[in-house]
């Protein structure tokens, strides 16, 4: 097995992210699944900045990785409380029967 | 240098298939179980490359905190069943090779990006030039992030608080029925409001209800 570089932990969160994305668009089923894949992108652009940051020996990717987290902790939270407004008035969260806008 | 990748592929893998369980599981509240152990494995790896601070705050904020709040509109909602299969639509299965495709040339541009970067075999930045060895990592960041960093620490404050404002406000309502006490008309009610004096003449009573 080679040493562990910088291209291993980029390639990890190269995979995450893609994973993250393959889920927003496969699920129809229920929103708050997507919120959770928003959630491994962030997580997958958190892996590349960190990684960065200590091979190169610089803290400001860890710095923005902790700007990061705070602005995921706020989407997660308004998004959720969304979320819950909108089961209120309509009693489902299914992603294909959110069709509102009709767009 | 052994024990090193066989823990980045311990922590990669079990961070890759629960991530991919996080979309293929039946049950979302599965789904927040892989979410956690995906932010757990994910947080090892922090800690194990040197990023303790951040591990450690991936831990406190995403498993402590934005997970357990999925669990908990997850368990609120009362939707943890998705009934049919997964990626099954009422429009059939016609999203699913688009949003595969889509998702493969994404995941295939980074990894040209990744393959065809040149390492300059000497770096060195600005910040390591000073770069202490002997002090943690936290120290490191807590000299930077109060000192250079300051205005954007104040912003994600802010950040916080218009958040924390908006979903109080958000999920707030207003049910019809309910007795709540009024402060105001109980603090600015007088004797006289509640209170009469009246002079009760000998064999005659009072009235009341006047």
């Amino acid at each position: 097995m080679s040493e562990i570089g910088l291209g291993h932990y980029l390639t990890l969160s190269a995979i995450i992210f893609s994973i993250g994305i393959i889920g927003i668009f496969l699920n129809r089923k229920n929103i708050i699944i997507i919120l959770m894949n928003i959630e491994l992108i962030l997580l997958g652009v958190n892996i590349n900045l960190v990684s960065f940051s200590i091979f190169l020996n610089d803290l400001a990717g860890q710095i923005f990785t902790l700007f990061i987290l705070t602005v995921a902790a706020a989407e997660a939270a308004i998004g959720l409380a969304i979320i819950v407004v909108y089961y209120r008035k309509t009693g489902t969260i299914s992603v294909e029967d959110i069709d509102g806008l009709k767009g | 240098m052994i024990v090193h990748t066989v823990f980045f592929y311990t922590f990669a893998l079990i961070a890759i298939i629960s991530s991919i369980m996080v979309t293929a599981s039946r049950n979302t509240i599965h789904s927040v179980f892989f979410l956690i152990l995906d932010f757990i494995s994910i947080s090892c790896l922090f800690i194990m490359i040197g990023a303790e601070f951040l591990g450690m705050m991936m831990l406190i904020v995403y498993v402590g905190a934005v997970a357990v709040l999925f669990l908990f509109v997850v368990m609120m909602l009362n939707v943890s069943d998705q009934k049919n299969k997964w990626f099954q639509s009422k429009s059939g299965y016609s999203h699913v090779p688009i949003g595969m495709i889509i998702s493969l040339i994404i995941f295939f541009e980074l990894l040209i990006v990744i393959a065809g970067w040149k390492y300059k075999p000497n770096i060195i930045t600005l910040s390591s030039i000073n770069f202490d060895q002997t002090q943690s990592n936290t120290h490191a960041i807590g000299n930077i992030l109060y000192t250079d960093y300051i205005h954007l620490f104040q912003l994600s404050g802010m950040i916080l608080l218009v958040a924390m404002i908006g979903a109080i406000v958000l999920t707030f309502r207003k049910r019809t029925g309910i007795k709540r006490q009024s402060y105001f008309s109980q603090i600015s009610r007088e004797e006289s409001d509640g209170v009469t004096l009246v002079d009760v003449k000998f064999k005659e009573g009072v009235k009341i209800d006047e």
